[in-house]
């Protein structure tokens, strides 16, 4: 016959720590992100390629960039380019799983949005070191770029935090944008960014008007201070503004999206 | 124990139902007694599944829910029967607590939906979407099980669902039927309480449709108390304890599934029968329900015979007709539009 629970057994049943967070769900994301072939082709495989393309080049590579040469300099830059598409696909994935019901699925479970959020941030900053690494492995074997060890270990730790400023931006998008086409129209704003950035193109050779401009886009800032190791000199507090200015831009787009989406329940 | 067969009718309201009429003693009446009636949070017993107490859903002008009382006593099967739109989906939506009522209380195992979420009581199997389709099989339950506080048996629940073969295919690639049984598997992975099922066998073919409510019912054999909203009779009328009959945001009817389909599937008499009075025909052994139009009195009962005889032997009724209908219109009657039959809102 059935049996019926009483109000003390029903509420003895345990609520899950930490809102829900768990690792096997974290290395399940993971495999995902890495299972995804469209990220893995824009995150892993087209910075290395872009290196290849740009940063071997005999006519600039063995010029000297600070305490490097120019190659050195080429690698970080798409290092970083890599790292950000990483980061934030992480958070745009997001407005995938919407579009999929996933995270109305996830209410019916115990996991806290909050905790979500900080899975999907994780997952980013793997991927993103994943990116990193690549590109500077791809680098290393051509032999080319040339700076001293050490600043292979630090130039590759800056871009992979200066990239977590784009992390919130994944996830303003994520919330932001409804359709599943979401990496695409990802993957043409960072390529816009990463130009208006001077990752592609030095600054330098833009008309005047378009290198004022060039410093108020999300990437100048970031860029400016990866490369600062190697290029050494005076730090320019506007870099230090852009990027954090940035930062708290994104963060609170993606608060305020976050917070428009969670309020339905 | 499914309550005593009851009917509410909307005050204002003249339906399809209007024959039924004799039925409702009371122009407006509830299933919930005096003790259940109470806010079962205060309940040191056995708190009901669900509770619904005059709960609404606006959506703008839209009111797909209206002041709806029900309650769910643990280990009931029970069927949400009504048409498309009739305020199903947007009812277990707030028993889920997916979204908020416009008005009125939910409680569920006698804790908010958000309560009984946390701590794996309430699940439920939705109509569509909810699946990543990069995942594998497997991992979308182990994905599902590792939130929850209590370690599930992600094997034994793949199991269950009949899915433990294909724990390996990519959720994309799965068919229809396959992506229900694996949201059937997640919804069993917390051990709930209560399992709520909204359309689950939408776009299934009739042998997935058999197979997926032998799992369920088998289940639910194990004392799970189960809430399902069908649009098919038939699904309510084979797998359900209790029906709950819903239309336009409103319940119209609640009993066994045996007396909601005696309900339907019952004969009308008529016959002529100057000066009948509600009163008087309410004593005539068998009927359900009474209709008078002028000299014409209608009885709609399960025992067609009984009444023709009394009336026929016992009143000066003349001309007397018995007609049937069959299950299915007999349904749409109480479910249907009532622009179709000339009342009025």
């Amino acid at each position: 016959m059935t049996t019926t629970a009483t109000a003390a057994e029903l509420s003895s049943r345990p609520v899950p720590p930490l809102g829900g967070f768990s690792f096997t769900v974290l290395k399940l994301e993971i495999r995902r992100l890495l299972r995804n072939r469209r990220t893995v082709i824009f995150a892993l495989v087209t910075p290395s390629i872009f290196f290849l393309l740009f940063g071997l080049n005999a006519a600039y590579a063995n010029e000297s960039a600070g305490k490097g040469n120019v190659s050195a300099f080429i690698l970080i830059s798409m290092a970083l380019y890599g790292s950000v598409l990483a980061t934030t696909s992480g958070g745009a994935m997001i407005s995938i799983e919407r579009a999929q019901g996933w995270t109305r699925q996830l209410r019916l479970t115990p996991l806290s949005p909050l905790a979500y959020v900080v899975t999907k941030m994780l997952t980013s900053m793997v991927l993103g070191f994943v990116s990193v690494l690549a590109v500077y492995i791809v680098g290393f074997a051509t032999h080319k770029p040339s700076m001293a060890g050490y600043l292979w270990i630090v130039t590759a730790l800056c871009v992979w935090i200066g990239a977590l400023v784009f992390a919130p931006f994944g996830l303003f998008l994520g919330y932001l944008l409804p359709t599943e086409n979401v990496m695409q129209f990802m993957g043409f704003i960072m390529i816009l960014l990463a130009f208006g950035g001077g990752l592609f193109v030095p600054l330098s050779q833009y008309p005047h008007a378009l290198q004022v401009l060039a410093k108020f886009t999300p990437l100048y800032g970031v860029n400016q201070l990866v490369h600062w190791p190697l290029t050494g000199g005076a730090m320019d507090v506007w870099w230090v503004v852009n990027a954090v200015a940035w930062l708290a831009i994104f963060t609170a787009g993606a608060v305020w999206r976050f917070r428009k989406d969670t309020a339905r329940v | 124990m499914p309550p005593v067969m009851t009917f509410v009718m909307g005050n204002s309201r003249r339906t399809s139902l209007e024959y039924l009429r004799g039925l409702g003693h009371a122009g407006h009446m509830t299933t919930t007694d005096p003790v259940r009636g109470q806010d079962p949070r205060a309940d040191s017993g056995s708190p009901p599944a669900v509770w619904l107490q005059d709960l609404s859903k606006n959506f703008g002008h839209v009111q797909a829910v209206r002041h709806v009382d029900l309650t769910i006593e643990q280990g009931e099967v029970v069927a949400f029967l009504g048409p498309n739109g009739a305020g199903k989906t947007s009812t277990i939506d707030m028993i889920l607590g997916l979204s908020t009522p416009s008005g009125g209380e939910v409680s569920v195992l006698g804790m908010t939906p958000q309560y009984a979420i946390r701590r794996g009581l309430v699940s439920a199997v939705m109509q569509t979407g909810g699946l990543l389709k990069d995942l594998t099989v497997g991992e979308t339950a182990q994905y599902t099980a590792s939130l929850f506080a209590q370690g599930a048996d992600v094997p034994a629940a793949l199991r269950r669902a009949g899915i433990a073969e294909i724990a390996d295919r990519r959720v994309g690639k799965c068919s229809g039927g396959e992506q229900q049984r694996l949201r059937f598997a997640m919804a069993l992975l917390s051990d709930p309480e209560l399992l709520i099922l909204d359309e689950p066998t939408t776009g299934m073919d009739v042998e997935g449709r058999r197979e997926f409510w032998s799992s369920i019912r088998h289940d639910a054999d194990r004392g799970r108390t189960v809430l399902f909203a069908t649009h098919y009779l038939e699904e309510a009328d084979a797998y359900a304890d209790r029906i709950v009959l819903i239309r336009k945001g409103e319940i119209v009817a609640d009993g066994t599934s045996a007396q909601v389909k005696s309900l339907a599937s019952g004969r009308t008499v008529r016959a002529t029968l100057p000066g009948a009075t509600e009163q008087a025909l309410r004593s005539v052994p068998g009927a359900d329900s009474i209709e008078i139009r002028g000299e014409t009195v209608l009885i709609h009962s399960g025992d067609a015979d009984k009444v023709a005889r009394y009336l026929l032997t016992e009143t000066g009724a003349h001309d007397l007709e018995i007609t049937s209908r069959g299950l299915e219109e007999a349904f749409l009657a109480l479910t249907g539009d009532d622009d179709n039959t000339g009342g009025n809102r």
